[in-house]
């Protein structure tokens, strides 16, 4: 049973991060698209982005640097990460639901990663977590990960509960809620929610998820696992392993969304690299049918977009 | 008839050969005074039986795109081919690198949240009609692209949900993506980043680079002539220098300045492109346009050139192809002459298409910079080259953002400031600036006049921005005060001389719209007063 359980935790974990990296990969390999910038866009000067405003507003603008207000950006991406600040703007009563559920689940990443580096320093740097320094440290931390935990896992489960419940009572929702989207909400209840059991239901002395983590580690299968709480990690796991395959990876999606869509509005300078990419772009051989495109897989796009299809002759 | 609030996604494919929504004037967005009384609003024109027989009207109250229905099932089934071949075709980096990056996104990242349902215009003026939220749409489009382009199978479907693709699904599919403006405030609110607007867009590229079918406002006669004569009005090189002497006298005339415009001047600092909409339509625009360019001293000139003359470019709307084509007509018109810049008039479309969306189109020679007139304005007024006398324009005025300008150029202030300084009762509408509502014109609605598609464009789409500017000018709606909607682009100026029109507003409230230039050259103290006429136009 603990080796079944370490097999699916380790798999998940793998299959987690390489689905994430290959989403990513997907989509930063799409290519250079055409300008569709939204405004505002926070990287603009900060004079100019509180209207709203562009490089467009200054006369002669192309003469200029490229203005770079990096504070702005991350100002406008700390907000939305950590706050949903759109949501919150502009769907006061979905935030109150979202809002839970994704801070829980940046608790629980946390307690996670917190858990994980505690069982690695025991581990490895037995000595230093033994001194005085480090096992106050240590034991700071050990206070820390069970409290993001249980405050994680509450916070998920009412956002989980919230949204669940809006999807199916909301008369606007319920015709483009799919069975999938009411699986994964339910998937996030059940797995966390049997976490949560198996966590309060653990007979006196059996191991907690730390110890579970730490065994995961050096592979000890003489742990013995409590059937609720190893169910909840096995599902947990799989939970996360499923994520990246579905629009739940909209954490992967938005990153792209925002910096490479919205506020995308790097200007196109001769010699520039943007003008070299676009020089590969315009040997790309479209095959659209409509005649007037006078496209035929054999025609560039440079070749097409200098024919007028009025007189059929090339320019 | 389902009722509007249950109609499903699976209507989409219904093959009753009848309409999913029918829009009633009670169940529209109330509009404040003097338009509060939805019983005395106008009735819509209803569709005649010879359209509805003819073409596909399988939509709604009104018919966009006008799609003959096909005669035979094999024709139909011939359709629906081609429109999967080019879904296929609008997911591959050789037939889409143009938007192949954010359209993927959108597609696999919207969490249906509904958020920009909230944000969408036309959806809360319709009364919220499902037809028209824009997940309604891009939902059709995302479970097609599941199915047909990731070739998902039943867990797919599981996750995404089903679609089933027939001939009505298309057909009401083309219309659909003409019931959107792409103004793209839906995707300003979206949390996750997810774009309607695109996804609108995208349809329209599908239907008219693989299927041909296009609005035809918008292509046969629109980018097509421009491609053809130099103009989507048709109008030759002659013809326009012809109407620019005419516009030169009459502005002479009336302001008591002798106006001449230069053209094809080699070596000009700047080359100003007119959407040549308002030759014809406002020929006050480009008159003081030339006023204020030569009172200020600037080195400037027309381009004679095809499509140097018109900056429309209508294929931002719906072709990639056609767009490219204009966009490169513009570039090599100021390249021959060897201008410092191109300069965008009063055209709100042209300003993103040229300097946004073209700027990863025109490369090497063909870059020439791009610039606003709001902001060659704004520096010409800010300067003091102009004596101007705010006293001239001491009337109601508010001002409209179109779209293209601001919220998707980032324009936003140098045209208030010009505003701020010579219109002493100027007051803003709510929301404004990047946050603004579309004049309801935007994606070419402005001039799309087939059947009965105006009415649904002042009920409808124009709906919000009526109730805005009805509110901007609340506390003097009396016909004894003249008020003057400006609108520094030339589709919103369609849209707002139609929808005020439409409603009476002029002659019962006396609001007015025009341009920016306008006003500046009727502060002008120089000029003769009343470069502002206060007449119907």
């Amino acid at each position: 049973m603990t080796t079944v359980l370490y097999a699916i935790l380790s798999m998940s974990a793998v299959v987690c991060v390489a689905a994430t990296v290959v989403r990513a990969v997907g989509y930063a390999r799409a290519p250079l698209h055409l300008r569709w910038e939204l405004y505002p866009v926070p990287h603009e000067a900060p004079d100019r982005a509180a209207h709203g405003g562009s490089y467009f507003e200054e006369s002669n603008w192309w003469t200029r640097e490229p203005h770079c207000n990096l504070r702005g950006e991350l100002t406008a991406m700390f907000s939305e990460i950590l706050f949903l600040k759109a949501l919150r703007e502009f769907n006061l009563r979905l935030w109150w639901r979202s809002y839970p559920f994704h801070l829980g689940l940046y608790l629980l990443i946390a307690t996670a990663v917190l858990v994980v580096a505690t069982a690695v320093a025991s581990l490895f740097a037995p000595a230093l977590v033994a001194g005085a320094v480090g096992g106050t440290i240590v034991g700071a931390v050990r206070v820390l990960y069970r409290l993001t935990g249980v405050v994680g896992l509450a916070l998920t489960l009412i956002g989980a509960g919230g949204l669940l419940h809006r999807r199916l009572t909301d008369p606007d929702l319920r015709p483009y809620t799919t069975p999938g989207d009411i699986f994964n909400l339910t998937l996030f209840l059940v797995a966390l929610g049997l976490v949560s059991a198996g966590l309060v239901l653990r007979p006196a002395g059996g191991p907690d998820i730390a110890s579970i983590v730490a065994g995961l580690l050096v592979w000890d299968t003489a742990i013995r696992v409590p059937g609720l709480l190893g169910t909840g990690l096995a599902l947990s796991a799989l939970l996360a392993a499923y994520i990246p395959f579905t629009h739940m990876s909209h954490f992967v999606g938005k990153y792209f969304t925002y910096h490479a869509v919205r506020w995308d509005d790097a200007a196109n300078r001769r010699g520039g690299t943007i003008e070299r990419t676009l020089a590969e772009y315009l040997t790309y051989r479209p095959t659209w049918a409509a005649p007037h495109v006078t496209a035929d897989g054999v025609r560039t796009w440079a070749e097409v977009v200098t024919t007028n299809p009025t007189t059929g002759a090339k320019r | 008839m389902k009722d509007k609030d249950r109609i499903d996604l699976s209507d989409m494919s219904r093959r009753d050969g009848r309409p999913l929504s029918h829009v009633e004037n009670q169940d529209l967005m109330p509009l404040p005074a003097p338009l509060d009384d939805s019983a005395r609003e106008r009735a819509w024109i209803p569709l005649t039986d010879q359209a509805k027989n003819r073409y596909e009207c399988l939509l709604d109250d009104t018919c966009a795109v006008s799609v003959p229905k096909p005669a035979t099932k094999a024709e139909e089934d011939a359709l629906v081919r081609k429109f999967l071949t080019g879904l296929d075709k609008l997911f591959t980096r050789e037939n889409n690198w143009t938007f192949l990056q954010p359209l993927v996104l959108s597609m696999e990242h919207c969490a249906k949240c509904q958020t920009c349902a909230e944000a969408c215009h036309i959806f809360e003026a319709s009364g919220r009609n499902e037809l028209y939220r824009p997940t309604y749409r891009s939902e059709i489009m995302r479970r097609l692209y599941f199915k047909y382009v990731k070739h998902g199978g039943m867990i797919s479907a599981w996750q995404h949900g089903d679609i089933e693709v027939n001939w009505p699904l298309v057909a009401r599919l083309i219309e659909l993506a003409y019931r959107c403006n792409l103004c793209r405030r839906c995707a300003q609110t979206c949390p996750i980043g997810a774009d309607n607007g695109l996804v609108a867009h995208e349809l329209r590229k599908v239907f008219s680079q693989e299927m041909g079918i296009a609005a035809k406002e918008l292509h046969d006669t629109g980018s097509m002539p421009q491609l053809k004569v130099g103009s989507s009005t048709g109008m030759s090189a002659e013809v326009v220098k012809d109407n620019i002497q005419f516009i030169d006298e009459e502005t002479s005339e009336r302001t008591g300045i002798t106006v001449q415009t230069p053209w094809d001047v080699e070596g000009a600092d700047v080359l100003l492109i007119h959407n040549a909409g308002e030759i014809l339509a406002w020929p006050e625009n480009p008159g003081a346009f030339a006023l204020i360019l030569n009172a200020a001293g600037i080195s400037w000139t027309l381009s004679s050139d095809i499509a140097g003359y018109d900056s429309v470019n209508y294929g931002l709307w719906y072709d990639d192809a056609q767009f490219a084509r204009v966009a490169v007509k513009h570039a090599e018109a100021a390249k021959k002459l060897k201008v410092g810049k191109i300069v965008l008039g009063e055209c709100g479309h042209a300003h993103k298409a040229l300097s946004v969306i073209a700027d990863r189109v025109l490369t090497g020679d063909l870059n020439i910079p791009r610039e606003s007139s709001m902001t060659l304005l704004r520096d010409i007024v800010m300067s003091g080259r102009l004596k101007l006398d705010p006293a001239r324009n001491d009337f109601p005025v508010t001002l409209h953002d179109p779209c293209n300008l601001v919220r998707l150029m980032g324009v936003v202030e140098p045209q208030r400031e010009v505003v701020r300084a010579i219109c002493p009762q100027f007051r803003e509408m709510e929301p404004h600036g990047v946050d603004n509502y579309c004049c309801g014109g935007g994606s070419g609605f402005a001039i799309m006049s087939g059947h009965n598609f105006p009415d649904w464009r002042f009920h409808v789409s124009g709906r919000k921005k009526l109730e805005q500017v009805l509110n901007a000018f609340g506390d003097c709606l009396d016909p004894s005060i003249p008020k003057y909607l400006c609108a520094p682009c030339s589709n919103c100026k369609g849209q707002f001389r139609d929808m005020l029109a439409y409603y009476g507003l002029w002659e019962q409230n006396k609001i007015l719209y025009g341009g920016l230039v306008e006003l500046i050259v009727n502060a002008m103290t120089e000029v003769k007063p009343g470069f502002i006429e206060w007449e119907w136009h």
